[in-house]
């Protein structure tokens, strides 16, 4: 049997029981690794459940910093008697399998090309730890030791890892450390040399951060100047609100008074939700709300109103798997034409697409000043992996001195200085945005009533199909408007020659750029374009133009954004190839390059003629 | 039929204490039918806003959809107002108020955009005892759309067209009541003297005030035998007290005939006196309110008045012990930690 080997380069799963403490045990060997100079990247594979059901944990080792998940497992960590037989076969050949050997493996577990690491898990645990409580939490912490062995990591991080978490508690830190110790100590013992995959300390981490989106997120809002939350729970958005009150209990309090400079206000659903954030931005408060698809859907009808009405919103959509009853702990890219076009009537709404934590904090913070710059609902499109995952990336920086954009909102001083007459909906600019005003500004002037279409362009009453049809074209000026102040796509042309290009976006990115870069290697070269908003610039249509035939790579079944495209730049359908990945599981890039290669084997690409034409740097 | 409204106003008539004419106070002109019960009500608006001189900006009115919803073009022209969507004031003026807690919030709708459609929010914005004036236009009927029952409409009441409704009928007061509004009344649109300082004492109660006026439809439900025509409340009402209302600061002019036996002092020092027969119920007594409720309806007999009031109750801003600044007053210097504060939150993910 050939062992798998590897430096810095390699897959590990860990197979736990839900609620059983591993999320934690996980997390501390992923930080180790982080810690250790290496890029890393974990995965929460999780249940809709609270206690019980099987969960995984996958963390990606790279020393070349691909962090998207790679598919394949390399080792797995099996602790789960439910899903022993699955974890057993779903290693590659070469690959390790630890399991805890407190019971023998079942006889038909015959395979002759991984290995079988017994650590007896139960048995250490309950002869060393008295406490029943603390018991399932650090059988979890033995096995963290034995990999630190096996990988031939530092102990010493882990270590200073958990006395670094158990800061203010030091007592648990104790019985932690001595846990990692007696796994670490069982492993030397028992399979020295055993494993040919290797940790080793590496200087690729630089500045980088290791973090969750939401996050990024929440402190994107904060950052921002979010005050007003109107909210409702629903996984995978609720750590978004959760890690905003957390945020705000700590930056906004005022110290004199203890109160607090934020409202987060738990709604009875989505419908209030989104009312309490159209409420309070039009009273001149920045508003946000974090939700996931079937929210979205309950928020329709407001969201029209939001549109046709020109109030500021911001909105999280943290995308699952459909429907509402459907696989809420699983991701995916496919509320992206919900969300385009949200609403009854003809609208249309501003998406952001972040593809790391940071640009979830940048992207969150836009958003609240394009939504009041534009006076309409702006969107940010996280996902499930993207949001409740922890990613390597950049850090999260916010510009000294950088001020809020409120957009046209007139004072009591301005109202006074007015030599026209004022018009709610009146555009005296030319770029489709109109001047608003706060309740409350002034004794006289600035007064509206605010109301859907039924009126004309200062908020006075009429169902005159001349004003409403004037206004739908103001609005239309208005999107003109909102594509010269979204972030542009990210093009990357290494080959002036391919004919081939992919576009992708949000969470695809990281596994996308890796698979295009094996795909070079293999000879076949494509440009690439992630796309970070909608509407769509010229600078997409240019991309698009410039290639033979498109890749549109996004996770859903239908191909959302492919057809977003097709939609809004009238773009021939069989130029864009849809490339779907929708299983529910963050997207691979070694399942992307087979999806690519089939893709491109069943429509006669010539693999051997683009390596030659293309192929010149 | 003209949509011109006269703006003479006689010289005479005197400004309220913040220097505010009545026509201040005023809207657009009524597009509901004519003799319509919200008509009356938003003439009632109107005087306890001009009485308790709010200068009109600082007050935003704000409303659903329906009958009842369109009348916030009818009063206070000077004020902001957010027309919604159906059933959804509550949660426009949640946000509101969150924003900037230093305005008064006036939310109007209807016995359909309140019991039926909207009936979530309001629950939910009375448990939260958002600070804002809460009235039902309450007509037991669906007026924009001709005329249907709506969960307001009492059981065995018939319609114009005969036909009776079977179901059973929704108090909102009572709701009210048991969900933690801090004030509840019940008055009827034809009933001036009651109805003006009903809604002073609303306006002038910190938290969520619910008044629900009973609005006659005249012309889908004001048939004798419909419980909620004009004929039908004046003849089967009783008022549980009567009232004067007297602001803060502001001296009794009015001596009424009976002694005061209920003396209400709410949160900004102003006063409710009530005036009742013996033995009837506390109004701070949430059980008694509800019993009182109760025991009139087994009687057939609709009970008008201030019904429950809790001075102490509080709104929403003090639950969640938010600023007292207004948020929307609030810039980057309020709100953003900083750069400073970013590196070290980089640093506890590293």
């Amino acid at each position: 049997m050939k062992q798998l080997q590897g430096v810095n380069d390699f897959v590990i799963r860990f197979a736990n029981v839900n609620g059983s403490g591993s999320a934690s045990a996980n997390n501390l060997f992923a930080k180790a690794v982080f810690r250790m100079g290496v890029p890393v990247s974990p995965k929460n594979i999780f249940p809709s459940n609270i206690q019980g059901l099987p969960t995984w944990y996958e963390v990606r080792v790279n020393e070349q910093g691909y962090v998207g998940r790679r598919g394949d497992i390399d080792m797995v960590v099996a602790v789960n008697g439910q899903t022993l037989r699955q974890d057993y076969d779903s290693l590659v050949p070469g690959g390790y399998f630890l399991f805890d050997s407190s019971k023998p493996l079942p006889e038909d577990f015959q395979r002759d090309d991984i290995t079988v690491i017994g650590i007896p898990l139960t048995f250490l645990c309950n002869e060393t730890f008295e406490n029943p409580r603390m018991r399932p939490l650090l059988k979890n912490i033995i096995y963290v030791g034995a990999l630190a062995t096996l990988l031939d990591m530092e102990l010493q991080v882990l270590i200073d890892s958990v006395n670094r978490q158990f800061q203010k508690k030091p007592k648990l830190a104790e019985p932690n450390i001595q846990a990692l110790e007696l796994g670490y100590a069982y492993a030397q013992e028992h399979h020295p040399d055993t494993c040919q995959l290797k940790v080793q300390r590496s200087d690729k981490v630089g500045d980088a951060i290791i973090m969750d989106g939401n996050s990024a997120t929440a402190l994107g809002a904060l950052y921002a100047g979010a005050t007003v939350v109107g909210w409702y729970p629903i996984t995978p958005s609720t750590s978004v609100i959760e890690a905003f009150g957390r945020y705000a209990e700590k930056y906004r309090i005022e110290a004199d008074t203890g109160r607090i400079k934020a409202a987060i206000v738990q709604a009875e659903d989505e419908l209030a939700a989104i009312g309490i954030v159209i409420g309070a931005s039009w009273n001149g408060a920045r508003a946000f709300t974090a939700t996931s698809g079937p929210g979205i859907s309950l928020m329709n009808e407001f969201l029209g109103l939001a549109y046709f009405g020109e109030i500021p919103a911001v909105l999280i959509d943290v995308q699952r798997a459909g429907p509402s009853t459907g696989m809420p702990t699983r991701t995916q890219q496919s509320d992206v034409l919900e969300c385009a076009y949200a609403s009854h009537g003809d609208t249309k709404h501003p998406l952001l697409f972040p593809c790391d934590p940071r640009e979830c904090f940048d992207m969150t913070a836009d958003a609240f000043d394009l939504a009041e710059h534009l006076q309409t609902p702006v969107m940010v499109m996280s996902d499930l992996d993207l949001g409740m995952n922890d990613h390597f990336g950049p850090p999260l920086s916010w510009e000294t001195g950088r001020s809020y954009d409120r957009g046209k909102v007139l004072s009591a001083e301005e109202l006074d200085t007015l030599t026209t007459r004022w018009g709610r909906y009146k555009d005296t600019d030319g770029d489709g945005i109109c001047y608003r005003t706060y309740p409350g500004t002034h004794p006289e002037k600035g007064v509206y009533f605010t109301r859907g279409t039924s009126r004309d362009e200062y908020s006075a009453y009429t169902e005159s199909s001349a004003a409403y049809q004037a206004n739908m074209e103001r609005l239309e000026l208005k999107w003109e408007t909102t594509k010269r102040l979204l972030p542009l796509a990210r093009i990357k042309t290494p080959f002036p020659k391919a004919r081939l290009g992919a576009i992708f976006y949000g969470s695809t990115a990281p596994a996308a750029y890796e698979a295009i870069e094996l795909l070079h290697q293999r000879g076949i070269d494509i440009n690439t374009m992630r796309l970070r908003a909608f509407p769509f610039q010229q600078e997409v249509l240019d991309f698009i133009n410039n290639h033979e035939l498109v890749f549109v790579i996004e996770q859903n079944r239908d191909g959302q954004m492919r057809t977003l495209l097709i939609n809004e730049e009238g773009l021939p359908s069989d130029k864009m190839v849809h490339i779907g990945c929708y299983d529910g599981m963050p997207v691979a890039s070694r399942s992307l390059v087979r999806a690519l290669e089939k893709a491109m084997g069943g429509l006669g690409i010539n693999l051997q003629q683009l390596s030659t034409q293309g192929g010149t740097q | 039929m003209t949509f011109q409204r006269p703006t003479f106003r006689h010289p005479d008539l005197p400004p309220n204490s913040a220097g505010y004419n009545l026509r201040d106070y005023e809207g657009g002109i009524s597009t509901l039918c004519a003799g319509c019960g919200h008509d009356s009500i938003c003439g009632a608006i109107i005087q306890a806003c001009f009485e308790l001189a709010i200068p009109p900006h600082q007050l935003v009115k704000m409303s659903g959809i329906g009958c009842s919803s369109k009348t916030p073009a009818y009063f206070l022209g000077k004020s902001h107002g957010f027309n919604s969507v159906h059933g959804r004031m509550p949660s426009i003026a949640t946000g509101a108020n969150m924003a900037n807690r230093d305005l008064v919030y006036l939310g109007v709708s209807g016995d359909g955009d309140t019991a039926s459609i909207g009936m979530g929010q309001f629950v939910h914005a009375v448990r939260r005892n958002l600070n804002m004036v809460y009235i039902v236009m309450n007509n037991g009927c669906y007026g924009l759309t001709k005329g249907q029952y709506s969960a307001t409409a009492d059981k065995g009441t018939k319609s114009k067209k005969g036909s009776v409704n079977a179901l059973e009928s929704i108090d909102l007061c009572e709701l009210a009541i048991q969900l933690g509004a801090g004030f509840v009344g019940r008055s009827f649109s034809g009933d001036k003297k009651q109805l003006v300082p009903m809604i002073k004492a609303g306006l002038a109660h910190k938290g969520l005030s619910f008044i629900d006026v009973i609005s006659p439809c005249v012309t889908f439900n004001n048939n004798p035998e419909s419980t909620k025509s004009y004929h039908w409340v004046r003849e089967h009402s009783e008022a549980t007290n009567t009232f004067d209302f007297v602001p803060f600061r502001q001296t009794i002019t009015t001596e009424y005939e009976d002694s005061v036996d209920q003396e209400v002092r709410l949160h900004d020092d102003s006063v409710i006196h009530l005036h009742k027969h013996e033995n009837t119920p506390d109004v701070t007594d949430r059980r008694q309110a509800i019993d009182n409720l109760e025991d009139h309806k087994a009687e057939g007999v609709i009970l008008t008045g201030v019904l429950y009031v809790n001075p102490e109750s509080a709104d929403t801003h003090d639950i969640l012990n938010t600023s007292e600044k207004s948020f929307n007053s609030m810039g980057v210097e309020d709100l953003c930690p900083g750069g400073d504060v970013l590196a070290k939150i980089n640093e506890s993910y590293r």
